[in-house]
């Protein structure tokens, strides 16, 4: 029996659990003198229902994880089980075979070492799922007649209920972060692998990047793992270029629709300027591949720049500041619309016109909402990878020239990984690294992001 | 109905003058065919009831409502003969003439000296620093705030209390050296002696402006004005001096009104 069905079964004891709790808590109701309880039959019906629900999932999430265990534990002291090669490879290759026919997944086996436990492990499947949901009914069974018996006129069931309710949302809360710790602890672990190899020093520091997957990795060369070429073009694309026509661009168009566009008009921009940020950032990259990079080329050949080659800084930094346009006008739209309006009309009675009042009064007050939003926008744009995958190039240049080539953290962390190397090269854990320092970056720029605008929104509290 | 002018009210010279105003909000008449002469160089102060359109008037004085959209003026309004309303009237020089001070004090998140100096900068009033500082240390003076704020001139204006920011925006507005200064409720947001501070400086500046002061408290306008307007649901009812509309009304309606009976 899979851990489905457990589920199915969990949820109905629970749905009967409930009914029954709530026909009980109804006689109460009917029973008492003034047909007052403690709390509403529904909610000692919750009660009953969480007390089966949640001991079960908890029981089923605990047994899916030691079930096969015990599972193999019996199949190998079967008889059968005598002639299995002691370690390794083969041995697990041969128990997960027999476990594939057992369960049905594949009708025969290849080896025929597999052949003879098949039997076993059926029967020791057949014998664990029947523990399974034995286990759930009793569990289900003791925990929903514990719970039954509390309930009495006077049981506070809607405040338990209420806490269990909030137990349920913290636990939902919970689980993003601990995502989001497990996604650290996994890279500081594969950083520190790659930093056993590569010391820090070079990678941080080195002007020249070129791992060779294929290379020795008992030995690799550090020279070839300097990343600041890398760390140049992330910096020079998105927090340059791309911010270069992202702020003005996103800036003025937010100025324009709080400050200017009539009503209609900004129900119809706004929107529109929020469909960019849902294109999907591989359109953008063909964007910047087939039209804008081309066009850029022939444009330097047209004014005698011979050099120019088709793949570069200045066409991926375009694009991806359009598509950063809306990050920014969204922030510095709300931080500006959340200038009092008391503060536009103080400017406006002194005899300022409406782009004075702007310049002078809102965009100044409104600042930290927009450096705020700014800083979203950049640790968007260098973590962006789709537009330099498809339009940067894949080139480590050292350079300032927009028209050449350059590449990024983000591309190099999708060529290591993708690459041939095998996976405990150098050159494929120098992307965890990678990535682990744009982590850091990112996060850094968020927190001081999150930082200003709260600041700022106490400011008008 | 038309507004009953006190027949003993000495003759002054009209600074502005509205004829026949009427105020809409969208269909919504807030103003009814107002019509009055407001002095020059007396405090005149309109009194009467929540929601009569006493504000609505007020900022039509300054064309403020050309800020709200769906605000619409019929009638006209001069200042000094010449119609506001004309379409080659420059609304940065008529709010540079008639300033305006708010019901909830609203100094820019700038220095002190920052929001003194805001106006004179937009408008050219001074060259040079050291002229652009005389204006603000006089403006200051006249607001009665320069001894508490000489020693701190670049903190924010909004860190100083709510009394204080008010005569800010009174020093601020005075610095652009306006000819009328329209007051929205100046001190509905602050306490009796942040009041009664705003009260003294109304006084001082009286004879050097024409001031409008829009006021819930009867108390305040018998106290700093000449002249008083009542206004009744989008009309004025009663125009003349402070004295007489207190002392000696002639509508039932203002005599209920200053007796408490309603509003």
């Amino acid at each position: 029996m899979s851990p489905a069905i457990l589920l199915v079964l969990a949820l109905g004891l629970g749905l009967a659990g409930w009914l029954a709790a709530r026909a009980r808590a109804w006689t109460f109701r009917r029973d008492s003198a003034t047909g007052r309880i403690a709390a509403l039959p529904n909610y000692h019906g919750w009660y009953v229902a969480l007390w089966i629900v949640i001991p079960v999932l908890l029981f089923i999430g605990l047994w899916s994880i030691i079930a096969p265990q015990l599972v193999t534990q019996s199949v190998l002291a079967a008889p059968a089980a005598s002639d299995l090669p002691s370690f390794g490879f083969q041995r697990n290759a041969i128990l997960s075979e027999a476990r594939s026919v057992a369960i049905g997944n594949s009708s025969g086996v290849f080896n025929p070492a597999a052949a003879a436990l098949v039997e076993p492990y059926r029967d020791a499947l057949a014998k664990f799922n029947l523990i399974g949901v034995l286990a759930t009914l009793i569990i289900a069974f003791l925990t929903g007649v514990w719970a039954f018996l509390r309930i009495k006129p006077d049981f506070t069931a809607r405040t338990r209920v209420e806490r269990a309710v909030m137990a349920i949302l913290l636990f939902a809360s919970l689980v993003a972060i601990l995502t989001t710790l497990g996604i650290v602890v996994s890279l500081v672990f594969e950083t520190i692998r790659f930093f056993g190899m590569v010391s820090p020093l070079d990678f941080l520091f080195g002007t020249h990047w070129g791992p060779d997957p294929m290379s020795n990795p008992d030995n690799p060369d550090p020279s070839r793992y300097g990343a600041i070429p890398l760390f140049w073009g992330t910096i020079y694309i998105g927090a340059i270029i791309a911010m270069i026509v992202a702020i003005p661009l996103g800036l003025m168009s937010a100025i324009y629709l709080t400050q200017y566009a009539n009503p209609r008009l900004r129900a119809w921009i706004k929107p529109a300027l929020e469909i960019l940020a849902g294109v999907p950032t591989v359109v953008y990259g063909y964007f910047a591949a087939l039209t804008v990079a081309p066009a850029i080329r022939d444009a330097a050949l047209a004014v005698g720049i011979t050099n120019a080659s088709s793949e570069s800084a200045l066409a991926a930094g375009l694009v991806m500041g359009v598509m950063i346009i809306p990050f920014v006008s969204s922030m510095a739209d709300d931080s500006i619309a959340a200038v009092p309006q008391a503060m536009r009309d103080g400017s406006l009675a002194m005899g300022a016109t409406t782009s004075e009042t702007i310049r002078r009064v809102l965009v100044p007050a409104a600042l930290p909402g927009i450096v705020a939003g700014i800083m979203l926008a950049i640790s968007r744009a260098i973590g962006e990878t789709m537009i330099v995958v498809m339009a940067a190039g894949a080139a480590a240049n050292l350079t300032g020239n927009p028209l050449e080539a350059m590449t990024t953290v983000t591309f190099q962390i999708v060529a290591m990984l993708t690459g041939e190397g095998s996976f405990d090269h150098p050159a494929t854990l120098s992307a965890f690294a990678l990535g682990f320092v744009l982590f850091m970056v990112t996060l850094g720029l968020n927190f001081v992001a999150l930082r200003v605008v709260k600041r700022f929104r106490e400011a008008y509290e | 109905m038309v507004t009953v002018v006190h027949p003993n009210m000495e003759k002054a010279d009209a600074k502005m003058s509205a004829r026949d105003v009427s105020v809409y909000y969208g269909d919504k008449k807030a103003i009814d065919d107002v019509s009055i002469d407001i002095p020059t160089k007396y405090v005149t102060a309109f009194i009467g009831p929540s929601g009569c359109g006493k504000s609505t008037f007020l900022r039509s004085l300054n064309r403020m409502n050309d800020t709200i959209p769906s605000a619409r003026v019929e009638g006209e309004i001069t200042l000094d003969g010449e119609d506001i309303y004309r379409s080659k009237m420059d609304v940065v020089q008529l709010r540079a003439r008639v300033g305006m001070v708010f019901q909830k004090p609203n100094p820019f998140p700038k220095s002190i000296y920052e929001n003194v100096a805001y106006g004179p900068k937009i408008h050219g009033l001074a060259s040079g620093k050291a002229e652009l500082d005389e204006v603000v240390e006089k403006s200051l003076r006249r607001a009665g705030l320069w001894a508490e704020v000489s020693d701190r001139l670049d903190d924010s204006g909004t860190a100083l209390s709510g009394g204080q920011q008010q005569r800010l925006c009174i020093a601020r507005a005075i610095a652009v050296d306006p000819e009328v200064i329209l007051m929205d409720e100046p001190c509905s947001a602050l306490d009796p002696i942040a009041t009664a501070k705003i009260e003294e400086l109304i006084d001082e500046l009286n004879g050097s402006y024409a001031i409008v002061i829009v006021t819930h408290s009867m108390q305040q306008a018998a106290r700093v004005s000449q002249r008083t307007a009542f206004f009744h649901l989008g009309k004025i009812v009663e125009y003349g001096r402070t004295s007489d509309i207190f002392t000696n009304p002639l509508e039932e309606r203002t005599k209920d009104y200053i007796t408490g009976r309603y509003g």
